[in-house]
């Protein structure tokens, strides 16, 4: 299929590329990997003047350790993401995550930014970077902010950015020795998420000290289960105070009706989602 | 059996060997001519402006602004082809009485399903067609729409108002009609009275053939022939069709069928498309191009299936069949296209399976509705009729309380009796399904599985086991003609090959069969290695070139091996004889004193000998070939097949079944299948393996589902769900082998065996897991969703046989750009969209 004609830019300095931005105004789009741009564009459902390409923008892209928190560049590639070790022990729930995202070719195109920055709230990264308080650095004309997970997902498709800003990187704060899981449940293994569960947990000595629970697909944002994060805080690590505690994943969430199953059905897997990613969380 | 004749005595048989293919490494590299591929001097390129509408009125349409684009050379409407665009055909009836409405290419004054064509631009670049294509400006006037199969057939909303009905035809097959059996209702009297009846409603769903290269049709019109390379698996059907169609002398026709990337019976096909690029050609005088989208291959392109089956079963209570009678609703879809009508017919003959049935009844509704017309699809027909068997017996099984091989083993045909005259007319040649079972239950360790079952279920494991059979057979390799001439079809079911003697001593095959996929190259190279006795690697065989393999019928309903093979195995063997005499004539012997053995001839008590080769190089230069002989070793032949093959097998499938979820984990999976003389088992493997898979996506994934508007939801593979190789597992497949009986070489057809197993196999499987909780059926495509409904519609979580509803997963962002920001209103989906193109 065949996009609409547009024009192509690929600067290599973020400032280049944010001038792009504010000079094309409204009819602009940034392409990162362009695996959920590309269909849009080639279904038509979209068709901007200009394409702004973030892939040679060196700065971009890479994991770095920064004290407390390790931060992910905003064109880092899945693929690259999956094996870097810094991810996998602060912020191993990511990891669990990136592994059971699409299939191999999309995760050596798609970036993680730009996973976060097209906000599906079928995605997969969404849900673990709000249960690990990850922060959003958006560069813009008026300088750089920093926008807090909770704050940054706004609605289906919907982000706080602003249209003249980009994401150039997140924070995770660090959560060494933390156990994590995601559990994702789907009909063919190529498949958004039906249901996923992302759960970190710290446990010592078989009690669960401290709980991170977000969910997928579960509202047209990743949604954070606190209700389940509290009732978890303080009991042991096993089948029985998981599951009572997961009863309540699906409170104050409002799923989708779709192809792949109804919303009451979509309730009931965050329970059952939740135990199991909570107790495999906690290795138990 | 002439496996092993005198030609192969000695060399070991290529018959038999697990040779590689020798078309995968073009095919799987891509570096071959698919239609896509092609670039002529000067093309032009076309799109399509499809309907975003299921039954409309066109009130108007402005191509103006379309073809003021640069570079746009003209945009074509119905209004300007009404005359000269034809009716596409339907070549097989279902009933003398069948009626349907004209079937346009591009639609003239209504449209009768949302994807139809509406007008086509022509460019000069395939980009320019595409932008030109946003402009053209159709306005719509929108007509009721009848989308549901049950309500077509209720009849308050019509398909076609002009044509008074929905009904095309009705079909009916009576075992008393046709003195195969007794009376139906009898045994159902008895059965009520005495006995089991079972009542029963399946629903097949509908499917998309989702072919992996998408149609494509490249013409050109500036030499004396117009030559029409389309990826298509019947290019000379549609060289016929083109001459029938549009008034084309077919003797100026020709049709090409490059590389062809798939079909699974979804090219099987004259399409609107092919009709289209031909006329623009010739409009334009300039060689043309269409290649579709993925998008407008999976609204477009015809469907598989849709149909609901009831099914009234009658047996005594020992579980003995008494009475079969199957009443079909058949969804047409909006038009009939070449086999439309009578794909459920194809199933008329199969609902039997392999039983022993003394009376059956098949009556069949034919119904059209605002959709995508419907065509055969792998097993056309027959997967319906083994789904709905095998799915019942399974149900008969739980009634009387034992064992579905059981009960199975009490009805059906034993091996001492075939040939067997089946209760639907039809004679089964050969088979032995006893031998299948019992080396599928070894294979799968049966026992153990079912204790293991019973372990699951005693202990209420939260993830049960399901074990499902299925035992099936059909009948492939269409044939003979004249039968398919009493069943109304307009075509025939021979076949053609020629086999060439070139100078060097290298071997030409010409089929007239049209492979996409299935390695005809191959298996044929293998066949005329032997008969011939010359190197697999000196065989080249052609195909697809309605210039090169002039004559031929296609390939399609399995019948490419055991029709056309036996074409090539004659043309062969007629080389071979007039090699012989010429042979004689030049060694000075007698032809009884010869012999044939590894592409060699040999004069009895001498040393005298010649091989195929040398025999081949003196025809070329003729110098010694004596008057009354022509000068040439090269010889065709066509094959009417004496019958239809009938392959059969035993299929076991077990599954986990996560009650908590609903979700299924296949667990083991194997098959015993019986296709006769196995000519390359790697390609019978394939076959197996892909067919195997279609029909678990069938079971478990694919549904293409309409909106209550008729716009197709499951429009992209996001939420068309074909499988890949990371849903599946790996299967175990092995044969037992009984020669078929109708042809020379003992084989019967695989191609669609896969299909037709495996997809009653998992739902039996489903529903096995799920007996405890007493559940009888749960709707395909079983998911997760239906399952878990299913297991808890005891305490109120609805059943595992609602329809699919609700939209798809939009995963893609149509909102603009300057929506991007909070608040902006981006919740469409792309179904919504009701924009004129794609
Ligand atoms: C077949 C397939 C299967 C998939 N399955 C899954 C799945 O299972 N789970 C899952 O989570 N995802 C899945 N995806 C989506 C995948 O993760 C994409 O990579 C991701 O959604 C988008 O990342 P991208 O880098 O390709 O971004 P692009 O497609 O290039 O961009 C996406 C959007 O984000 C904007 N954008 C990108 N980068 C920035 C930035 N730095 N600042 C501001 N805006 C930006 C773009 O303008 C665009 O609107 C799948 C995709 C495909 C094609």
């Amino acid at each position: 299929m065949i996009p609409a004609q547009f024009e192509y830019v690929a600067p290599t300095t973020l400032e280049d590329a944010l001038q792009a931005l504010a000079d094309a105004g409204d009819d602009a789009k940034i392409i990162a990997g362009g695996q959920s741009l590309l269909p849009v564009l080639r279904m038509r459902l979209n068709a901007p003047d200009v394409v702004i390409d973030l892939g040679r923008i060196e700065s971009l892209r890479g994991v770095r350790d920064d004290g407390d928190a390790i931060v992910v560049g905003a064109m880092t590639r899945h693929a690259d993401v999956l094996t870097d070790p810094l991810v996998r022990e602060n912020a191993f729930v990511i990891t669990k995550a990136v592994e059971v995202l699409a299939d191999p070719q999309v995760r050596h195109r798609g970036t993680f930014g730009g996973a976060l920055a097209h906000a599906d709230p079928a995605g997969d990264l969404g849900a673990p970077a709000l249960a690990l308080d990850a922060e959003f650095v958006v560069a813009g004309p008026r300088g750089t902010r920093t926008v807090a997970a909770e704050d940054f997902f706004v609605d289906l498709f919907t982000t706080a950015l602003e249209e003249n800003e980009i994401l150039t990187e997140v924070r995770i704060p660090k959560r060494a020795g933390w156990g994590a899981h995601y559990e994702k449940f789907v009909r063919v293994a190529h498949q958004w998420p039906i249901v996923a569960v992302a759960a970190a947990v710290k446990v010592d000595g078989g009690t669960i000290r401290e709980a991170r629970v977000g969910l997928t697909n579960m509202g047209s944002t990743p949604l954070r289960a606190r209700a389940v994060e509290q009732a978890l805080v303080g009991q042991p690590a096993t089948d029985e105070a998981v599951r009572a505690a997961a009863a309540s994943a699906a409170e104050g969430t409002d799923p989708p009706s779709d192809l792949n199953g109804d919303a009451d059905y979509r309730r009931h897997l965050a329970t059952v989602l939740t135990r199991r990613a909570v107790l495999a969380a906690a290795g138990a | 059996m002439t496996v092993t004749d005198e030609a192969t005595a000695g060399a070991a048989p290529e018959i038999g060997k697990e040779r590689r293919r020798k078309e995968d490494q073009r095919l799987i590299t891509g570096r071959t001519r698919w239609t896509d591929n092609m670039v002529l001097p000067g093309m032009l390129h076309l799109a399509m402006v499809r309907s975003p509408y299921a039954h409309a009125r066109i009130t108007s349409i402005d191509t103006a602004e379309a073809k003021a684009m640069p570079n746009v050379v003209t945009v074509l409407t119905g209004a300007d082809l009404a005359d000269e665009q034809g009716s596409l055909p339907n070549a097989w009836m279902a009933t003398p009485e069948q009626v349907a409405p004209p079937h346009p290419s591009v639609a003239v004054d209504t449209v009768a399903f949302a994807g139809e064509v509406v007008a086509v631009v022509v460019a000069r670049s395939a980009a320019e067609a595409r932008d030109a294509a946003d402009l053209v400006d159709v306005d719509y006037e929108e007509l009721p729409a009848v989308l549901d199969l049950k309500r077509a057939d209720a009849g308050d909303v019509l398909a076609h108002p002009d044509l008074g009905t929905n009904l095309s035809a009705h079909y009916v097959y009576d075992s008393v009609d046709d003195s195969t059996g007794g009376s139906v209702e009898e045994a159902i009297a008895e059965a009520r009275e005495s006995g089991i009846l079972l009542e029963r409603e399946y629903r097949q769903q509908r499917l998309i053939p989702a072919f992996m290269e998408p149609r494509s049709i490249c013409v050109d019109p500036t030499g004396e022939q117009l030559v029409v390379h389309t990826s298509t698996q019947v290019p000379h059907f549609v060289r016929v069709f083109i001459a029938l169609v549009l008034g084309i002398p077919e003797s100026k026709v020709r049709v090409i069928a490059p590389d062809v990337g798939g079909g699974f019976g979804g090219k099987l096909q004259f399409t609107p498309e092919e009709v289209l690029t031909v006329i623009a050609a010739r409009h334009t005088g300039k060689p043309c191009k269409y290649t579709e989208t993925r998008s407008e291959s999976l609204m477009a392109a015809h469907h598989g299936r849709d149909q609901w089956q009831k099914l009234t079963l009658a047996a005594g209570k020992d579980g003995t069949v008494t009475g079969l009678k199957v009443e079909l609703l058949a969804n047409m879809g909006a038009y009939l296209g070449l086999v439309t009508s009578y794909i459920p017919m194809l199933g008329a003959r199969m609902y039997n399976g392999i039983y022993k049935f003394p009376a059956y009844r098949f009556e069949c509704r034919n119904l059209f509705t605002n959709t995508t017309w419907t065509d055969a699809y792998r097993g056309a027909g027959r997967p319906e009729a083994t789904f709905a068997i095998e799915r019942i017996m399974d149900e008969l099984a739980a009634e009387v309380g034992v064992d579905p091989l059981e009960i199975r083993k009490r009805n059906w045909i034993t091996h001492e009796e075939f040939p067997f005259d089946t209760v639907a007319g039809l004679t089964y040649d050969s088979g032995n399904y006893e031998a299948a079972t019992d080396k599928a239950t070894a294979l799968f360790g049966y026992e153990e599985l079912r204790a293991e079952q019973q372990r699951r279920r005693d202990a209420k494991d939260p993830v049960q086991l399901g074990i499902g059979v299925s035992t099936f057979t059909e009948m492939c390799g269409l044939a003979p003609s004249r039968w398919l001439g009493e069943q109304g079809y307009v075509g025939g079911g021979w076949e053609h090959a020629v086999v060439r003697m070139l100078p060097t001593g290298k071997v030409e095959v010409l089929i007239g069969t049209s492979p996409h996929g299935q390695g005809h190259e191959t298996a044929f190279s293998q066949i005329v290695a032997d008969r011939l006795g010359v190197p697999f690697e000196d065989v080249e065989v052609l195909h697809g070139d309605t210039q090169v393999s002039a004559r031929g019928l296609d390939t399609y309903g399995s019948r490419s091996l055991s029709v056309g093979g036996m074409a090539v195995l004659a043309a062969a063997d007629k080389v071979v004889d007039k090699a012989k005499t010429l042979a004689a004539h030049l060694m000075e012997a007698s032809t009884e004193d010869l012999q044939f053995e590894a592409g060699r001839f040999t004069v009895r008590g001498t040393e005298k000998g010649m091989g195929l080769g040398e025999i081949a190089f003196e025809v070329f230069h003729g110098h010694n070939v004596p008057e009354h002989l022509e000068s040439t070793l090269d010889a065709d032949a066509t094959h009417d097949p004496d019958d239809f093959s009938y392959p059969h097998g035993t299929h076991l499938c077990a599954l986990e079944v996560d009650t908590e979820t609903g979700g299924i984990k296949l667990r083991k999976y194997v098959s015993v299948d019986d296709v006769g003389t196995i000519v390359n088992p790697l390609i019978v493997s394939g076959q197996l393996h892909g067919g195997i898979v279609q029909g678990l996506a069938q079971a478990l994934w694919e549904e293409a589902v309409h909106d209550e508007s008729g716009t197709l939801v499951s429009a992209s593979f996001v939420d068309y769900l074909v499988p890949t190789a990371a849903d599946t597992i790996s299967f175990e497949n092995e044969h037992t082998v009984t020669p078929a009986t109708t042809n020379q070489l003992g084989v019967k057809g695989v191609g669609e065996a896969g299909t037709i197993a495996s997809t009653p196999a998992v739902v039996n499987a489903v529903v096995d897991a799920l007996r405890p909780f007493g559940v009888n059926d749960v709707r395909m495509p079983c998911t997760p969703e239906r399952v878990y409904k299913a297991i808890h519609a005891r305490d109120g979580a609805g059943t595992g046989g609602a329809p699919t509803v609700g939209a798809a997963g939009p995963h893609f962002d149509q909102s603009d750009t300057a929506d991007r920001s909070a608040g902006a209103d981006s919740t469409d989906r792309p179904g919504d969209d009701n924009g004129s193109s794609l």
